[in-house]
């Protein structure tokens, strides 16, 4: 028995009626607004819930979300194949295979540039890392899921095909989708 | 003629009463997830559409049903097979016939024919009532029992040992009602809260018997084995009875709380709330304690008195919702002393004061 305990709340009945009180108010109070609501008062709103995937959350601008490649105006990849991200990452989930670019100003260009997703900690260095800025975090897209680990390695392809986010932070390309692999 | 009549209104009374109890535990799903939410600011439960049409989520209690229905019914290897079966339904039936004698409304007068608005018309209806009550408890210790799991036992142990604790109390603080009104038949209780104190206050037992109210909705919460009491089950850490249940089987016990509810809630109107009664209606219409009248037809009447009854019993269904989705749970000793020390003393305290209350009116 814990000394702090006055006898008001030993009976109980006190604590218990102030509790539902708390509680019927949050009820009656919340049940005018869905109300109003119903009845045309669209700014009214008796819950906190955001009606996933009708509705979603503003996005901060900073959010990193899944990554892409930025392409050079031929639409080749900006990216020089320098290892820098590769190197910096943290959960070694970024796959780099350099290859000569036929431009001799250019030093090199990425052959095969793969993120594994499914490793991926959405920590951010490989944008950090990058000399070129040929790599960023700004599409908006968070919903990417596959049914097998292999799934969740996106290739240069993939990578490159993506738009950045739009103003509102709606991802403005779609998910895109893993090629079909024999596991 | 006669004969098929009476069996038409014997059947008549008793559907309307299964069906009143069933169709409020099936909605009481919707209920309580709606309330819950709007009162935790959420929306609640609303994706089960039929045909797109979602209508605020009463679908929903459809679509467990459906679940429950179509799940795995598993039995463990080492379960007693009879009992097994037997136990959701033993606590479902006592929880569905408890309703029988309770009143929904006055007599209902047909030609020369005298229909009692309840299902079956019982002179210790308050008695039958708390039989069948603690009867359900049978249901649960034999699902305990019969899982060969520890853990059920002891759920089903701790289930056994508060209904013991819960029906003194129960019977202790409706002893104050039944000492006011003078009888065990439930009609003649509800029909006696009609009548008016000092002339303008009516005589609910809530009027009369406050603090009787207060223990028996406690230790009615008790004996549905719903949060604040629910250590039988304890669903989402200690486990109870019902662990070994799936399917449909597990789908009865939780049918099982929902009807114990209604019960629950319907008994308190009955008892404590003036049953079908509404403030200053007799058998002829509004009679006010400031001398005006308004008369109207017998059937008005009755219509009135099963709404009110009915309305009642929703409040008292609201009431007992958020205390379920306010109080956190009590420990296991902590419930037993709330019973043994608390409410059960205090009902033989509310006994004894009445007793000289009763004295002393009848004295002046």
């Amino acid at each position: 028995m814990g000394g702090a305990v006055n006898l008001g709340q030993r009976f109980y009945l006190r604590e218990v009626l102030s509790g539902l009180g708390l509680t019927a108010g949050h009820f009656f109070r919340n049940l005018g607004k869905h109300i109003a609501h119903s009845l045309g008062k669209k700014d009214s709103r008796g819950a906190v819930t955001i009606q996933y995937p009708e509705e979603r959350r503003p996005q901060s601008p900073r959010l990193r979300t899944l990554h892409r490649l930025v392409r050079r105006e031929d639409g080749s990849p900006r990216c020089v194949a320098c290892m820098m991200c590769e190197t910096v990452c943290p959960a070694r989930c970024i796959y780099i295979v350099a290859d000569e670019h036929p431009n001799p100003e250019i030093e090199k260009m990425p052959q095969r540039f793969d993120i594994d997703l499914g490793k991926c900690v959405f920590c951010g260095y490989c944008v950090e890392a990058c000399p070129e800025d040929a790599i960023r975090m700004d599409t908006g897209i968070l919903e990417f899921s596959a049914y097998d680990r292999r799934s969740m390695i996106y290739t240069k392809e993939m990578l490159l095909s993506l738009e950045p986010a739009g103003v509102d932070g709606r991802p403005r390309s779609p998910i895109p989708i893993p090629p079909r692999r024999n596991v | 003629m006669s004969v098929v009549a009476d069996l038409g209104i014997a059947f008549g009374r008793v559907a309307f009463v299964m069906m009143f109890v069933l169709n409020t535990a099936a909605i009481l799903g919707w209920v309580e997830r709606k309330q819950s939410a709007i009162m935790q600011d959420r929306i609640g439960a609303n994706r089960a559409s039929i045909f797109g049409i979602r209508a605020m989520g009463l679908f929903h209690p459809l679509a467990d049903t459906l679940k429950m229905l179509t799940k795995e019914d598993f039995r463990p290897a080492g379960a007693d097979k009879t009992l097994f079966s037997l136990a959701p339904f033993v606590s479902v039936l006592f929880a569905l016939v408890a309703f029988a004698s309770i009143p929904f409304g006055d007599v209902l007068h047909i030609g020369d024919r005298a229909i009692p608005l309840q299902a079956v018309t019982l002179n210790v209806g308050i008695l039958y009532v708390f039989a069948m009550l603690s009867l359900g408890v049978y249901g649960v210790m034999m699902a305990g029992w019969s899982s060969g799991n520890n853990f059920a036992l002891l759920g089903g142990q701790r289930a056994a040992a508060l209904m013991i604790t819960a029906e003194i109390a129960i019977g202790a603080s409706v002893m104050g009602v039944i000492m006011v009104y003078g009888s065990l038949n439930m009609m003649d209780i509800a029909r006696a809260q009609g009548q008016l104190l000092w002339g303008w206050l009516p005589k609910w037992g809530i009027v009369t018997q406050p603090l009787a109210f207060i223990l028996f909705v406690t230790a009615g919460i008790a004996a549905t084995k719903r949060i604040p009491f629910d250590f039988p089950e304890g669903e989402s850490e200690i486990i109870g009875y019902n662990v070994e249940y799936s399917g449909m089987k597990f789908g009865m016990f939780l049918m099982t709380d929902m009807v114990e509810t209604t019960v629950l809630a319907g008994l308190s109107t009955a008892l404590f709330l003036g049953g079908w009664q509404v403030p200053y209606l007799l058998a002829d219409g509004f009679h006010f304690p400031w001398g005006s009248e308004l008369l109207l037809s017998p059937l008005t009447v009755t219509l009135l008195q099963v709404g009110s009854f009915v309305t009642k019993v929703a409040v008292m269904i609201f009431i007992l919702m958020l205390i379920r989705w306010t109080l956190p749970r009590f420990r296991y000793d902590q419930a037993m002393r709330l019973g043994w020390l608390g409410l059960f003393p205090l009902s033989i305290l509310n006994i004894v004061l009445t007793g000289a209350v009763l004295l002393a009116w009848g004295a002046r």
